[in-house]
């Protein structure tokens, strides 16, 4: 027992790091900087690919919705977090819009300038997950019989047609057709991000670390045996399911915010992509590697990498340096990546198990 | 006792039991032997609920488990070791053991009975952190035993333990069987190992093209001279 505390006071001591450095940057660094930037964006990608992973990884569904229930999720977020006051501007084809009312001025209302805000945006981004919830239950009753790339298609099938369900111009008074929903407000800075990531983290976490996760991971290894010692497949299956799209749908709303417009054209398949790219490249079965994948992915594509795009990398003037090369060395990366980690960076791997052995620490001092 | 009566299942239009009667009483180790297709194992996955019958019954203590969902199958008592090992190959063996507790709720029990099936299975102990892919074939079916004594049966099933293991894993895994026997659970084997299948068995059913054609002790069936011809290798004169 005094082993595992020592892994769990470090591991501990690791996320405490990483959380004063968020608020750190949120001290040092205006809104607007790249680095705060990029903190957002990959907790965003982080919850995601968690809940991917949950998915696809502990439960062995393939399934490729995970950018249409961000879509709800999204949607849900701006739909009831733009104020008041700036409706008749965001909806100005749609005579100001159906919904009349904003959760953060309710709440604001009720609860007082401070904190009204923020628990309405809470709101917002539970509504948002609920929803996408509700609709992957309904989803789920028939596309859960099929298995692998089956359910690979259908799911994919299913985030496209939403995409253009929510561009359809009849829906205009809620989703304003095509246009863009903007002008709702944003949580805050990176430390924001960070606690409540890490929050709906925790909770996966504990769901995975439960007798419902050992289910899942059951029915991933062996569905016979697992139905065999009592384990309602179409139940688990189904839960697992809705548990991942509740928290895409939290990530999509997450994400609305980050990028402060919404619109169903981004949340294309490539989306979807993106994130199954993390999640296998930090490992399938590992929260930690699609939290430290998300990271390093967002990291070096929209920062750190840059400079292939615009002429000068590390110092080094070329001509080929132009739009697109940051794309190709990135491809290549991963391709380096997949060939010299085979079950990903983090295999099935997570933080506290790197403290098992004593070789491993400098790995994690980069998980940040 | 486990009571099976004019038990019939087809799958599509395969008649693969064609009424069959056996009976498992309680503390006994009751064999099933037969070729290939004669039934052995759907009549297996069909009293734990996987496979739905077209007629008959099964009854566990007067209690009606055909039809029921497979959880209240293994809640009155009656569990399997389903056939090929089948572990969870990406769980740890302790969690495997835990998996085989998933409807129990009382935690003490549960602690209990992985203490239980270490002292069974003391390999099982010294390898609890290992994935149970990575164990060998032995080792993998001694976990699959234990993870079926986890939700504490009082019938176990056990589906060709003996299955793609050397000789002397086979003995070892049939000196388990009866030491788990003599603690007082019910096992029903169904074997191709018919020698050691009926040298191990209280009573013993022949099983061939869906239905019995022999029963007996284990002891009778094994001086039987057409089971010696058909399972056991007589020596032709």
């Amino acid at each position: 027992m005094k082993k595992t505390n020592r892994e769990t006071i470090i591991t501990a001591a690791v996320l405490l790091v990483v959380l004063i450095g968020a608020f750190a940057l949120d001290a040092a660094l205006p809104s607007y900087h790249i680095a705060i930037k990029v903190v957002k964006k990959a907790c965003v990608y982080s919850l995601v690919a968690v809940s991917m992973n949950l998915l696809n990884g502990f439960t062995g569904l393939f399934s490729l919705g995970q950018a249409g229930f961000m879509l709800l999720g999204a949607y849900s977020y701006a739909v009831l977090c733009i104020p008041v006051a700036k409706r008749a501007g965001v909806y100005q084809y749609f005579d100001g819009g159906l919904v009349q009312f904003s959760l953060p001025e309710i709440f604001s209302g009720v609860l007082g300038g401070t904190v009204g805000p923020v628990v309405g945006m809470l709101c917002a981004l539970l509504v948002g997950g609920l929803i996408a919830a509700l609709c992957a239950y309904l989803i789920g009753l028939p596309v859960l019989r099929l298995k692998s790339d089956y359910l690979a298609i259908a799911t994919l099938g299913f985030a496209e047609i939403l995409r253009a369900f929510f561009q359809w111009n009849a829906l205009g008074p809620l989703t304003n057709g095509s246009n863009l929903l903007k002008n709702y407000p944003d949580l805050g800075g990176a430390a924001a991000y960070v606690i409540l990531v890490g929050l709906f983290i925790a909770v996966i976490l504990l769901l995975v670390n439960s007798t419902y996760g050992r289910a899942f991971m059951a029915i991933r290894d062996d569905e016979v045996a697992a139905e065999a010692m009592g384990i309602n497949l179409a139940h688990h299956k189904r839960l697992a399911f809705i548990i991942s799209s509740f928290f895409a749908g939290i990530g999509g709303g997450m994400l609305a915010m980050y990028m402060g417009t919404v619109q169903a054209l981004s949340f294309k398949s490539a989306m979807t992509y993106e994130i199954l790219l993390i999640v296998v490249m930090g490992g399938i079965g590992s929260i930690t590697g699609s939290v430290l994948t998300s990271f390093l992915y967002i990291a070096s594509l929209e920062w750190l990498l840059r400079g292939l795009d615009s002429g000068t990398f590390l110092g080094i003037s070329s001509p080929i340096f132009k739009n697109g090369f940051r794309m190709a060395i990135v491809s290549v990366i991963i391709m380096v990546v997949v060939l010299f980690f085979r079950k990903g960076i983090m295999g099935d791997r997570e933080l506290p198990d790197l403290f098992r052995k004593k070789a491993k620490k400098e790995e994690v001092s980069g998980n940040e | 006792m486990l009571k099976i009566e004019n038990l019939q299942v087809a799958y599509g239009g395969i008649q693969a039991l064609r009424g069959i009667d056996l009976e498992v009483p309680d503390g006994k180790i009751v064999t099933l032997i037969g070729a290939n297709g004669a039934g052995k194992s759907t009549t297996l996955r069909t009293i734990s609920g996987l496979v739905k019958a077209k007629a008959g019954s099964i009854t566990y203590d007067g209690q009606e488990l055909l039809g029921k969902p497979i959880n209240q199958i293994l809640e009155a008592g009656v569990a399997q070791v389903p056939e090929g090992r089948r572990v969870f190959a990406n769980l740890t063996v302790l969690e495997n053991l835990k998996a085989g507790a998933y409807l129990r709720k009382d935690k003490d029990g549960i602690k209990k009975d992985i203490q239980w099936v270490y002292e069974l299975f003391p390999r099982l102990e010294e390898r609890s952190w290992q994935l149970a892919g990575t164990l060998s074939g032995g080792e993998q079916q001694m976990l699959a035993v234990g993870r079926g004594l986890m939700s504490r049966p009082k019938v176990l099933m056990m589906d060709e333990p003996s299955l793609g293991l050397a000789p002397l894993v086979v003995q070892g895994i049939f000196d388990i069987i009866r030491e788990i026997n003599k603690q007082g659970v019910t096992i029903l084997l169904i074997e191709q190992n018919a020698n050691m299948a009926l040298k191990t068995a209280d009573i013993a059913y022949v099983l061939e093209t869906g239905r019995i054609t022999l029963s007996g002790t284990g002891a009778e069936l094994l001086a039987n001279e057409s089971v010696k011809e058909a399972y056991l290798g007589k020596k032709r004169k």
